[in-house]
């Protein structure tokens, strides 16, 4: 058996850095067949315990190394309805390819030789997407009843495909004017082509699922309305869309932006292509980027992207308080972003911004850390050098320290328990909050997560709606 | 999203002002004083707050009232009746805290003055005794004078020429009011004053300056820049007594004494060279 892991193509960080276009080019049939082979097809496999939404992963490697691709496919869609999706954003290092039996015993994430699930799930959810080999074996019932899915972020797109393939009438509810929540505003087309995204969406509009974008549930209409409207049961992906800042001296400098707006406004938005878009974007000469996570790691490959486009010295620096191995970023992105030439800079504290006389960021003042024994979190905790204050030039600076409960339909719905975060609190077994009939999951239950774990929550509210609506 | 009427409320001395009625039948319904929508102009276009000047909930209609200054409000005003916007969406933002406080004063400078009228119907309604103070360059500039008329009880009028009604600032005229108030003043609750205000930061700053020493509550709009307009990118954050709010969320309305103004005039020009540029590619 071969044990090296097959490697997918990339375009090479000189070129790919001067556009937006996708980095990773993904697995070719022979790539993905001797990848396939490599797995020694475990009699009791660990990998599917380390997938949120238990896809057996086992199977559909196997159908894979006979060429049986459209098994494979449906393998995966029993389980995951965006194979294309996940097999590109999933922290696979994190989740499935970190149980693989290849990982060593302690290891933070996955060792280099784990089976390339995630790159062997993309190529199985592409062959699908081209070949239009749908249909996921699932016989529905139909259920006369409707639903209304509030949020086409990962969580709402999950749990309103797994509800109509149940036979269920579906409608979402998306507050911006295009749909996919995170995976449009935040992740870049180069991590995310759009046209895959859209591939993915389209296919809960063959399914039935009607879309409604411009909507806010707690704005244009409240919960107590949808129910007034016909629809028996809610499910809430509201994300977690409020932006946290550090609290330092001078954060509202003019060009510092959170990831959140910078990331909206180049992906979204599309500012990356202004002045044909109309949305603008600054680019600095010197850019800090702090925080370390995949927000901080799409944030600085987007600003290094800008400089280049826009024929400057790229100087991308990321800050971060821990050291590379505490990082939550995917390893693939962070090694992306070096190959790239984003600058890395650890055990670096923020303490202020200072600004010029028109209000524009100019320097950032930090402090040097160490690294002291682990917090809650599990990381070892940062701990400041007293006196070690330094300056760095910065015209322009991305916060990328993490994100909050969006509140618009919390805050106007008292009935709707949150704990002290702004979070949804749910049954863990159903996903019903305290107001009967609405369920809810991804970032809006327990904070900050990855886009499988919001499907993963999603595919248990689903099935905790289904068991409701029969039951009525 | 489609646009069922339109009307230029004035176009002068480079100064075009355009009234829309659009059909948002959602939104007339839910609409309130003070609140506003985000809108997109065409599908390639910035996301823009605009206040919400009127609304027809029997009708399905809600109106903006926009002045042409950057490419997103050229390119609303380049639209027809009949056109669609590509997106729309709101209510956005808390409505303004409308109740009985006696007397309020509303003032409104420039575009402002539009948005301020949703503000004085409610507190007419509400039994306020409602003063409004509109100023502008010059009389053709002047908007929504019959309107506003209607809603109050007294409409006092500056012009920077003088070509209409007393030459000089609003705040000379809210001087004025002020002091007639506590000269008239009969019983402790007749100097109890509100003062409202919506229009450039110059002004709103203004009036904050001469309602704080006097102790006066004073509201004021804020239309800070805005990407989603709903809390999501921070963009429109604002000081507020030391503490960062988001207009969107979290305002539009705040206590005009305690708003960092310096701070909110610097990030009003972020992006003013890009909008400059922009508009003279696309020849607007």
């Amino acid at each position: 058996m071969n044990r090296t892991p097959i490697k997918p193509k990339e375009i090479n960080a000189g070129k790919r850095s001067v556009n937006f276009d996708e980095v990773v080019l993904g697995y070719q049939e022979s790539d993905a067949l001797a990848e396939a082979s490599r797995c020694i097809q475990c009699k009791a496999p660990k990998c599917v315990s380390g997938c949120p939404v238990g896809i057996d992963i086992k199977k559909f490697i196997y159908e894979l190394t006979q060429k049986d691709y459209k098994s494979a496919y449906q393998t995966i869609r029993e389980k995951n309805n965006f194979p294309s999706l996940c097999g590109r954003v999933c922290p696979a290092e994190y989740q499935c390819r970190k149980a693989c039996i290849f990982t060593k015993k302690d290891s933070p994430f996955s060792g280099d030789d784990t089976i390339n699930i995630h790159f062997l799930e993309r190529f199985i959810g592409d062959y699908g997407m081209k070949n239009g080999v749908m249909g996921t074996g699932l016989k529905p019932v139909p259920i006369t009843r409707s639903v209304a899915v509030v949020g086409s972020g990962p969580a709402g797109l999950c749990c309103a495909g797994e509800l109509a393939r149940n036979g269920i009438k579906v409608v979402i509810f998306e507050g911006l004017h295009k749909t996919g929540g995170v995976l449009r505003y935040g992740i870049p087309p180069f991590r995310l082509p759009r046209n895959i995204l859209d591939f993915e969406i389209d296919s809960l509009k063959d399914l039935g699922v009607e879309i409604n974008t411009n909507f806010i549930v707690g704005k244009t209409k409240t919960l107590d309305e949808l129910f007034a409207d016909g629809f028996s049961a809610v499910f809430l992906g509201l994300g977690a869309g409020i932006p946290s800042f550090l609290g330092i001296k001078g954060e509202n400098l003019c060009n510092i932006y959170s990831a959140n707006e910078f990331l909206t406004r180049v992906n979204l938005m599309s500012a990356y292509k202004f002045p044909e878009a109309h949305t603008p974007v600054n680019i600095g000469k010197h850019i800090i980027v702090i925080g370390g996570g995949n927000t901080a790691m799409d944030a600085a490959r987007c600003a290094l992207r800008l400089q280049k486009s826009a024929g400057m010295k790229p100087d991308t620096t990321v800050i971060y308080r821990r050291t590379e191995i505490e990082m939550p970023a995917r390893r693939l992105e962070i090694e992306h972003a070096k190959e790239e030439g984003v600058i890395f800079r650890f055990l670096v504290k923020p303490d202020g911004f200072a600004g010029d006389e028109n209000g524009f960021v100019k320097k950032l003042t930090s402090l040097e850390c160490t690294l002291g024994e682990p917090d809650s979190s599990g990381r070892r905790k940062p701990i400041e050098k007293p006196g070690s204050n330094f300056d760095i030039e910065c015209d322009m600076a991305v916060i990328a320290v993490g994100l909050k409960a969006n509140q618009i339909l919390t805050k106007v719905t008292p009935q709707l328990n949150v704990d002290k975060y702004g979070d949804v609190i749910v049954n863990p077994q159903t996903m019903e909050t305290s107001i009967k009939g609405v369920f809810a999951g991804g970032d809006i239950v327990g904070g900050e997560g990855t886009v499988i774990e919001a499907m993963g929550m999603a595919k248990k509210a689903a099935k905790g709606i289904i068991n409701m609506l029969r039951s009525l | 999203m489609k646009i069922l009427n339109k009307k230029t409320l004035s176009d002068i001395q480079g100064v075009k002002v355009t009234s829309m009625d659009i059909h948002a039948p959602l939104l007339a319904v839910k609409a309130e004083p003070g609140q506003f929508i985000a809108v997109m102009a065409v599908e390639h276009g910035e996301r823009i707050p605009l206040t919400i000047v009127d609304s027809i909930p029997g009708k399905g209609i809600i109106t903006i009232i926009f002045q042409e200054v950057g490419l997103t409000t050229k390119l609303l005003g380049r639209l027809s009746v009949g056109d669609c916007l590509y997106s729309l969406v709101g209510p956005l933002g808390h409505p303004t805290q409308i109740s009985n406080y006696g007397k309020v004063v509303l003032v409104g400078g420039g575009v402002g003055i539009a948005e301020i009228y949703p503000v004085a119907k409610a507190f007419k309604k509400a039994g306020n005794k409602v003063i409004i103070i509109i100023g502008a360059r010059s009389k053709e500039l002047l908007i929504l004078e019959k309107e506003l008329k209607a809603v109050s009880d007294e409409l006092h009028i500056a012009t920077d020429d003088g070509s209409y009604g007393k030459k000089g600032f609003v705040t000379e005229l809210l001087q004025a009011v002020i002091a007639r108030s506590k000269a008239t003043k009969q019983s402790p609750s007749d100097d109890k004053i509100l003062v409202y205000a919506v229009g450039p930061i110059p002004m709103m700053k203004s009036v904050s300056a001469v309602t704080k020493p006097a102790g006066i509550k004073t509201l004021v709009s804020l239309n800070a820049l805005m990407v989603d307009a709903t809390g999501m990118c921070g963009c429109c954050r604002v000081t507020v007594g030391n503490e960062t709010k988001f207009s969107c969320v979290d305002g539009p309305d705040f206590d005009a004494h305690l708003v960092d103004w310096d701070e909110l005039v610097k990030r009003s020009r972020i992006y003013i060279d890009k909008e400059k540029h922009i508009c003279n590619l696309n020849k607007l």
